[in-house]
């Protein structure tokens, strides 16, 4: 078909001014703004930094990027001056920040004792590179590859590292038949969590019919634990935005949807930035690229409601009613939103659709394993020394994402168990942790690869409380529509609350699993069918646990408020006052100095802050 | 109560004008409704029914799903404490209760002289600064229960993220 688009044009002027900036001779400095940098001080020290840089006289170029999924060491500044490989901060303070770029601006000393490493070609003495960072080296960057690298307010930085590429292949040489095998020969199934054959799910809205068709973005990430869709609209929309829009044109929609939560409200402001961009680009609209193909695009805000991660709920919420969702089939595919063939794919699986298409179906599918191809992104949270976003290629043993990618468990404790795949996943235990990341393994252990969400537990961690906790998550986000769902988590949760006070019975346990089989098979959605999971995991790998709350009465992670008691260790309390000045219910009486602090068990109410402070292991939980 | 929360002499059709009379605008029309006034009165959900052609029953049954709408005013300090996963591990609950107790109230309430509300969200995704308390707009990351109550106390900007 004809393209008489000047695409090419586009992508060189593109390219020749991100190659500009790259051998600018003014300096560059870059730092990540995404939600996880502002929230640890980001904003203070791009204030810092434009101070420093007036109070120095130095003339330089200041981008705000997104993330790069090294979030526990935000805030980031990177400073990259010509002829040397662009050097990584982090930990950044707004003195820190000044300091810095005295040193090396005006200087000369990249000191190398601040910084995290360097990105990009050429070495500085003393400065891992990027690529040998532990946390980055056995990564391997599809849905995250442009995060941190790109101003996500600039579509031409986008462009300029091969955005729009795919897109621009689709339309001018494929056919929309040809655009789905493309996809199904890559192997890629949806990162939402259920990975359903992508291609698959294409061909049958294809092949649907009815017209208009609809393609809605889900980017209602409701998972606790979860924030790469989050990171990616906020790093990257745009390789969102072109999978939507091959997407669509694959499977003959002209009208789309981007589908966000409101909880996010940056990722929310940058994607109505970015479709504005598209769109003044020509990538959104009437006869896209020259092509003939029309397709435009609206976002919606979700209002907090976690089913409508479902994606007959999400459609529900868009045509402006409660976000419930219905018995499937009829499948969206065939009759979606208003009753018409739709498609609804999730952020990660787009990000990873414009990579298919650019690249060729083959690079993504040489990637993970047999029945799970390409790559998996995992929000790394908890207890781990390195927090953040990574991607690795799937099958990937739960061992090495620990401790070689996430260095481990702070502290010198040890892991106890790793919940994967969000309130509808499960618990492993630490001796499962050579389990593979892929569909298939992890469904095997009993737990699910979800949205990919991975909260790292050490010992300090009760397994009952964290099935507690989950179980009060979902029923506080039931929708309410169907009994099992409704009121057979409500009944597993006042269970489970009573075994952490304490009050269980033998009988809890059987009744436990009688429920989640029976709210296994009734439920109406994924919600309620997989809202057991945590409970059964806990069950499977941690029953112990489970005993000794119900026959000993005793919580032994010590977490379960009524079933411990807080007590200082005289031995090794020398009254230096931490827990005295921590503790919020005056419970802590100082002596004197040398002396062990008393505590008033009466006022105690077990909130466990003073154990968290005190640095000599002086208090203990019996 | 005083003026500033219970303060809905604003324009309307102004604010309602924007959208189409579609009921798809629905939950866009409230949304943007409760931005103008900070929660949907009475008042507001009748205009919206009578704007969209749908029943006061329907507007208010949608918008009483979502989380995101209140039908109180809030306190002038809202405290909202994250619940996801990472805050859990990390401590979330431990500050909830702690504020829950000092302040009288439970999530959803507001104190009796409508100085605070307390809140809770599922996940704002800031998981690697767990655990996450927003006061007001102020997002605090690696939150101590301390810190937060310094920070409610002296009602001042702690933090640094304003946003959008």
């Amino acid at each position: 078909m004809p393209v008489t688009s000047d695409f090419a044009t586009l992508q060189a002027e593109a390219k020749a001014s991100w190659q500009a900036l790259i051998d600018s001779p003014t300096p560059h400095i870059l730092i990540g703004t995404a939600t996880c940098g502002k929230v640890s001080g980001a904003m203070s020290v791009y204030d810092a930094i434009l101070a420093a840089l007036e109070r120095l006289g130095i003339k330089a170029t200041v981008t705000q990027v997104g993330c790069f999924g090294m979030c526990y060491a935000e805030p980031t500044m990177d400073i990259v001056l010509p002829g040397l490989p662009r050097v990584s901060y982090g930990f950044m303070t707004p003195e820190k920040a000044g300091r810095i770029i005295e040193d090396f601006i005006i200087n000369g000393n990249p000191r190398p004792d601040l910084a995290l490493c360097t990105i990009g070609p050429g070495l500085i003495e003393g400065i891992t590179p990027f690529d040998e960072m532990p946390m980055l080296k056995d990564q391997h960057r599809i849905a995250l590859r442009n995060g941190g690298h790109i101003n996500p307010l600039r579509i031409s930085h986008y462009i300029a590292r091969g955005g729009y590429a795919g897109l621009y292949r689709a339309l001018s040489s494929m056919t929309p038949q040809e655009v789905i095998d493309e996809v199904s020969k890559s192997g890629l199934r949806g990162r939402g969590g259920a990975g359903f054959a992508t291609g698959q799910k294409w061909q049958f809205c294809r092949n649907a019919q009815g017209s208009p068709k609809y393609m809605i973005c889900n980017a209602d990430e409701g998972d606790p634990g979860a924030f790469m869709d989050r990171s990616i609209l906020e790093g990257d929309p745009h390789s969102v935005i072109e999978g939507l829009i091959i997407a669509a044109y694959a499977i003959g929609a002209s009208e789309g949807f981007i589908y966000v939560r409101a909880e996010y409200p940056l990722a929310v402001s940058t994607v109505r930035h970015a479709v504005e961009q598209a769109r003044e680009r020509g990538f959104l609209g009437t006869n896209i690229m020259g092509s003939g193909f029309d397709f435009d695009v609206r976002i919606k805000e979700g209002a907090g409601a976690f089913v409508c991660g479902e994606e007959t709920a999400l459609m529900a919420s868009i045509e402006g009613r409660r976000g419930m969702p219905r018995s499937r089939p009829p499948f969206p595919a065939q009759s979606g939103l208003w009753g018409k063939p739709t498609t609804i794919n999730n952020v990660k699986t787009l990000a990873m659709v414009s990579y298919i298409l650019a690249e060729g179906a083959y690079r993504f599918a040489g990637l993970g394993t047999d029945k799970s191809q390409g790559t998996c992104v995992f929000a790394l949270a908890g207890n781990i020394n390195h927090m953040g976003l990574i991607e690795v290629p799937m099958g990937t043993p739960l061992d090495d994402v620990i401790f070689k990618i996430g260095g481990g468990i702070p502290r010198g404790r040890k892991l106890k168990a790793v919940q994967i795949g969000g309130p509808s996943g499960g618990c492993l235990p630490a001796d499962l942790s050579a389990t593979g990341l892929d569909y298939e393994s992890l469904i095997k252990s009993g737990a699910i690869m979800g949205s990919g969400g991975l909260i790292v537990m050490d010992e300090g961690n009760c397994m009952v409380d964290v099935a507690r906790y989950f179980l009060s998550f979902i029923q506080a986000e039931s929708c309410g529509k169907c009994t099992p769902c409704r009121l057979g988590t409500k009944q597993m949760l006042d269970i489970l609350t009573r075994i952490t006070k304490g009050e269980g019975k033998s009988e809890d346990i059987p009744a436990l699993e009688e429920l989640a089989k029976q709210i296994k098979v009734s439920s109406l959605c994924a919600l309620g069918g997989t809202s057991p999971n945590p409970v059964l995991t806990t069950l499977k790998y941690f029953r112990d646990e489970y005993e000794a709350h119900i026959n000993e009465k005793r919580c032994p992670a010590g977490v379960c408020k009524t079933l411990i008691k807080y007590a200082i260790v005289n031995d090794k309390c020398n009254g230096c006052r931490l827990c005295e000045k921590a503790c919020p219910a005056k419970a802590i009486t100082f002596v004197g100095k040398r002396k062990p602090v008393i505590l008033d068990e009466t006022l105690c109410n077990r909130c466990g802050i003073c154990r968290d402070v005190c640095k000599l292991d002086a208090v203990a939980v019996k | 109560m005083p003026d500033d929360v219970t303060q809905t002499h604003f324009d309307i059709d102004a604010v309602l004008g924007g959208f189409g009379r579609d009921r798809a605008n629905l939950i866009p029309v409230l949304q943007a409704v409760q931005q103008h006034i900070g929660y949907l009165s009475v008042d507001a959900v009748s205009s919206v029914a009578e704007y969209l052609g749908l029943s006061e029953t329907t507007v208010h049954s949608v918008a009483s799903f979502y989380t995101q709408f209140k039908f109180k005013p809030s306190g002038k300090n809202v405290i909202k404490v994250c619940r996801g996963t990472a805050c859990h591990v990390g401590g979330g609950e431990r500050i909830l209760a702690e504020i829950e107790r000092q302040l009288g109230i439970k999530p959803g309430e507001t104190t009796p002289d409508l100085q605070f509300t307390i809140d809770t969200v599922a996940c704002i995704g800031a998981c690697a600064l767990s655990p996450v308390v927003i006061v007001n707009e102020n997002i605090h990351g690696r939150a101590s229960v301390n810190k937060i109550l310094e920070a409610v106390a002296e009602k001042k900007d702690v933090a640094y993220c304003r946003c959008p």
